[in-house]
């Protein structure tokens, strides 16, 4: 029998005098083995991943349990080694990888000296030689020009730059074992496929062993041989991946399969009906900024998005879809009138069926009052949208007080109506929001969007900073409140699976362009250009018999030379949006 | 290349601004109407004593003081032709004090140079003191060490200046056998440099140093360790503990140099804020420095000496800024290639 790399028993971790929030968590890592810990925000699963390396927070506690780790014929328990043993062992011989590349590096010093540094503090190598190793490691993570990549600073660098950097940091002196903690949550889809293709790639050939913590299931399937899905501190379940993924035992990970979001396997679209009777209209929609560069240098201009037709149609719910730096949210700024296009676009709002058409671009003050009523939007981060300051109570009525709606008792049970709307309770109106969970707090804002009757809602990534199970929750109560009062929605969202499911038509953007447009259905069923056959093919399934397809992802996301010749095209000579059948819109040459 | 290129920009910057400052200063040490001559011309014709008036008169059109007063600035500054040609604060000619009827350079002579070290050694001091309990006092956050470091800087900041110098005098006598008052020995005064006397500066530095700096190391240090508390809890400390870095190096290396921009940035008020809140202090120690000069000089509308004076601090002030502003572009990447617009 082989000897675990890693055996952790029965450990538990607490803060203070409170109830641990780890609780006998037991698992064993084989050498060369990648295994997942799946599990939601509050589940334990960074805090256990970081007590292997003993970099927990100050109050955490480790009330029991052992951890072992064996290398070289000999074993140790890394909770009760000295300091200094673990200091050999940190970055030597167990790595990590951190969530945020933007912040897990330290801006000041350059790149090199951040990646040499684990060299000089491990390693008796001669600055000359540890430079020539970091240069290759450089290279095997992908840079092209590893000796720029050794003078630069990590902010001249993008993401996922930033995050092979901090590959090649875990990297370099060759552990035994990498713990990577949500290594790609904040990079775009296209960009996560090419991390996660990368670091299976170097445990291929290095033969070291992984510790890869998720919430999503789609990156595990794709990456772990060995699955333990964690709750609330507590280990809910554990085995093979194909077993856990093919036929999950406990009921919480069926729970958290039923709401990872997925992109539907179509058979022939059905053709959707359209109507003229549009509530929003974007009409060759401009945007360019002009940065104003210090000194005697030229401003420069940064185009965010560029001759965009979106329409939306009363009722349904257009999706805008693109990474990050893709002009989408630009989009939605400018269709609530926040930002105004360059001269030559125009937005339309039909606030009813028979009313006139107001242009969003050239409002009146007092147009602008009646436009806010009748358009809301709903935020990305349900932490910092609502104030802390304020109780539930004040937080729905304030708008109707801006507005004048109604007396002091209509609006108390205008807001109290509302909260049964999304699913909350009327005695809750006396709270603050910290006392409500991320999900219960992105309701209350969808109450508070809601407490004005608008007719238009904008949701800039209504989602993207909840659990996957309260995701679902939320889509569900959009798609309900929508048919309910016959909302329209303009959807904002990086996420294709997450649209899928809400939209009537997607939008795909890329770098301030639509590149293609269509029903959801025709999109997923037959996607044309070569950006949107990357975003679906990056999208991690939670299917072990569906890796991503690295050169599908690689391919639409590298640059637009690289394309096939129907989509090619140098500089910023876009071929023009086509449409190839009815309700599908490419921009192809024809 | 990059660098020269900005220092140079600064330093054009910084002359352009010391410009601006000369103008705001005449003009505000003429707003009150009349000047020193024309209060004596008035009071000595009240006493009757003309002969007085005779050379008050002939003085203010030595001075110019009877023409207008972009006249009287352009003259003052050296850029137009006054009664002794072209002789002003670019020429070197700082003019003529009516308070002590000498040239302002001979009244503050000495004072300038004692004024630029007391200050410096303050600022020092300051930077020696806040830098490591600052650092420590955020590493050993909330335990005695901070704590007592914490104390120990409130006291600083509450504790007046004059009364702290007046105990640390009577103290520093009684036991170290420090000496009382002035910058120097009396027998030293207006001597050629010597060891002798080099030493006996640095002994009378002690107190003042002590009393002028205190304060400003009290904020620092609490200024110093909130930004570092700040850094630690940041993922990029977490990332270098994972590369297996000691503790004190990791201090040093991460938290502290990012730790330090504040620190750096303020040389530039520290300068100013010192030499204006040193006059106190000096009056009561019985400092030679610019600031009791300064005091008597704007009572009395004695123009030329106030305006030197005030030109000297502002002078302080941006070379201070420019410094700060120097050294954070060396020691900040982002700003470096934020000001080369990238």
């Amino acid at each position: 029998m082989v000897t675990p790399l890693l055996d952790v028993r029965d450990l538990s971790i607490g803060f203070g005098s409170a109830d641990a929030v780890v609780r006998d968590v037991s698992f064993q890592v084989m050498p060369g083995e990648t295994l997942a810990l799946v599990g939601e925000s509050g589940s334990g699963k960074t805090i256990t991943c970081r007590s292997v390396l003993r970099i927990l927070p100050q109050a955490a506690q480790i009330r029991s349990g052992v951890i072992n780790y064996s290398a070289g014929g000999k074993t140790c328990n890394l909770l009760t080694e000295s300091r200094r043993t673990m200091r050999s062992i940190r970055g030597n011989q167990i790595s990590m990888i951190f969530q945020e590349p933007m912040r897990s590096l330290s801006p000041l010093h350059r790149l090199g000296d951040q990646v040499g540094e684990v060299l000089r503090l491990h390693r008796d190598m001669r600055p000359g030689e540890a430079k020539k190793t970091v240069l290759d490691t450089f290279e095997r993570v992908g840079f092209p020009d590893p000796t720029r990549v050794w003078r630069s600073y990590p902010f001249e660098m993008s993401g996922g730059m930033r995050q092979r950097a901090m590959i090649a940091m875990a990297m370099v002196a060759k552990p035994e074992l990498l713990i990577a903690d949500e290594p790609t949550t904040a990079l775009d889809v296209t960009t996560q496929a090419q991390v996660l293709g990368l670091i299976k790639e170097l445990q291929l050939e290095t033969g070291m062993a992984v510790i890869l913590v998720t919430h999503d299931l789609g990156v595990v399937a794709n990456m772990a041989e060995t699955v333990v899905v964690m709750n609330k501190g507590r280990v809910m379940e554990r085995g093979p991946a194909p077993a856990v993924l093919g036929s999950p035992a406990h009921g919480y990970t069926k729970k958290l399969f039923a709401a990872a979001p997925m992109i539907p396997e179509v058979a022939a679209p059905a053709r959707a009906e359209t109507s003229d009777d549009l509530i929003l209209d974007l009409r060759n929609v401009s945007k360019t900024y002009t940065m104003r560069a210090g000194g005697w240098r030229k401003p420069v201009t940064i185009t965010a998005c560029h001759e965009v037709n979106l329409s939306l149609q009363r009722g349904k719910t257009l999706a805008v879809v693109g990474e990050s730096g893709s002009g989408k949210t630009t989009c939605a700024r400018i269709a609530l009138g926040a930002e105004l296009p360059d001269p030559g676009g125009e937005v339309l709002f039909r606030p009813t069926k028979d009313a006139d058409q107001v242009k969003i671009n050239a409002m009146s003050q007092q147009e602008r009052v009646h436009f806010q009523r009748q358009a809301q939007m709903v935020f990305q981060d349900p932490y910092s949208s609502l104030s802390p300051r304020m109780r539930v109570q004040q937080a729905l009525t304030e708008p109707m007080e801006i507005h004048q709606l109604g007396t002091r008792a209509e609006r108390r049970d205008k807001a109290a109506e509302m909260l049964r709307w999304v699913g909350l309770d009327a005695s809750m109106l006396s709270r603050y929001p910290h006392a409500f969970s991320g999900g219960q707090r992105q309701r209350l804002s969808i109450a508070r969007a809601l407490t004005l009757d608008p007719v238009l809602l904008v949701c800039d990534e209504p989602t993207s900073a909840l659990d996957v199970s309260v995701q679902e929750q939320i889509l569900c109560l959009l798609e309900d409140i929508r048919d309910r009062v016959g909302l329209s929605y303009l959807f904002i969202s990086h996420d294709l699976a997450v649209v899928a499911r809400i939209a009537d038509e997607v939008a795909v953007m890329r770098q301030g362009v639509i590149v293609e447009q269509a029903p959801p259905d025709t999109l997923f069923y037959n996607p044309r250009h070569p950006y949107t056959c990357a975003l679906i093919a990056a999208q991690p399934e939670p299917d072990v018999n569906r890796p991503i397809d690295l050169g599908l992802v690689s391919q639409g996301a590298g640059k637009p030379s690289s394309w096939p010749e129907a989509f090619r095209f140098e500089g910023v000579a876009a071929p023009a949006l086509t449409e190839l059948e009815p309700g599908h819109k490419v921009r192809c040459h024809v | 290349m990059m660098f020269l290129r900005y220092a140079i920009y600064r330093f054009i910057t910084m002359l352009l601004t010391l410009w601006v400052v000369s103008i705001l200063i005449f003009v505000i040490i003429n707003l009150p109407p009349g000047d020193y001559l024309s209060n004596q011309i008035a009071e000595l014709r009240a006493t009757g004593q003309a002969e007085g008036v005779a050379k008050a008169e002939f003085l203010r059109t030595e001075y110019a003081l009877d023409r207008p007063i972009w006249e009287q600035y352009l003259i003052w500054v050296g850029m137009a032709p006054g009664p002794q040609g072209w002789y002003g604060l670019i020429q070197g000619n700082f003019g003529w004090s009516f308070e002590f009827d000498r040239p302002v350079s001979e009244v503050v002579g000495d004072a300038l140079w004692l004024t630029v070290l007391v200050n410096l050694a303050a600022v020092l001091f300051v930077y020696m003191v806040a830098l490591p309990l600052g650092v420590i006092a955020a590493a050993k956050s909330e335990t005695w060490v901070d704590y007592t470091a914490a104390f120990v800087g409130y006291l600083g900041l509450a504790t007046p200046n004059f009364l702290l110098a007046l105990m640390l005098f009577y103290y520093g006598n009684k036991y170290f056998d420090l000496p009382i008052g002035g910058l120097m020995a009396p027998e030293f005064e207006g001597e050629p440099m010597s060891w002798e006397k080099v030493r006996s500066i640095l002994v009378h530095l002690i107190v003042p140093t002590f009393v002028i700096g205190t304060s400003g190391a009290a904020a620092m240090m609490q200024r110093l360790r909130a930004n570092m508390l700040d850094e630690l809890s940041k993922p990029y400390v977490e990332t270098a503990k994972a590369k297996g870095l000691g503790p004190s190096k990791l201090l040093a290396k991460y938290p502290l140099r990012m730790a330090f921009n504040p620190f750096v940035a303020d040389i530039g008020n520290l300068l100013p804020a010192m030499v204006s809140g040193s006059v106190l202090v000096s009056v009561v120690l019985g400092l030679q420095t610019i600031g009791p000069s300064l005091l008597t000089a704007l009572k009395s509308q004695d123009q030329f000496l106030a305006g030197f004076v005030l030109m000297f601090v502002a002078l302080l002030t941006l070379i201070g800024t420019m410094i700060s502003d120097l050294l954070l572009v060396l020691l900040d990447p982002r700003i470096r290639y934020g000001a080369r617009g990238s």
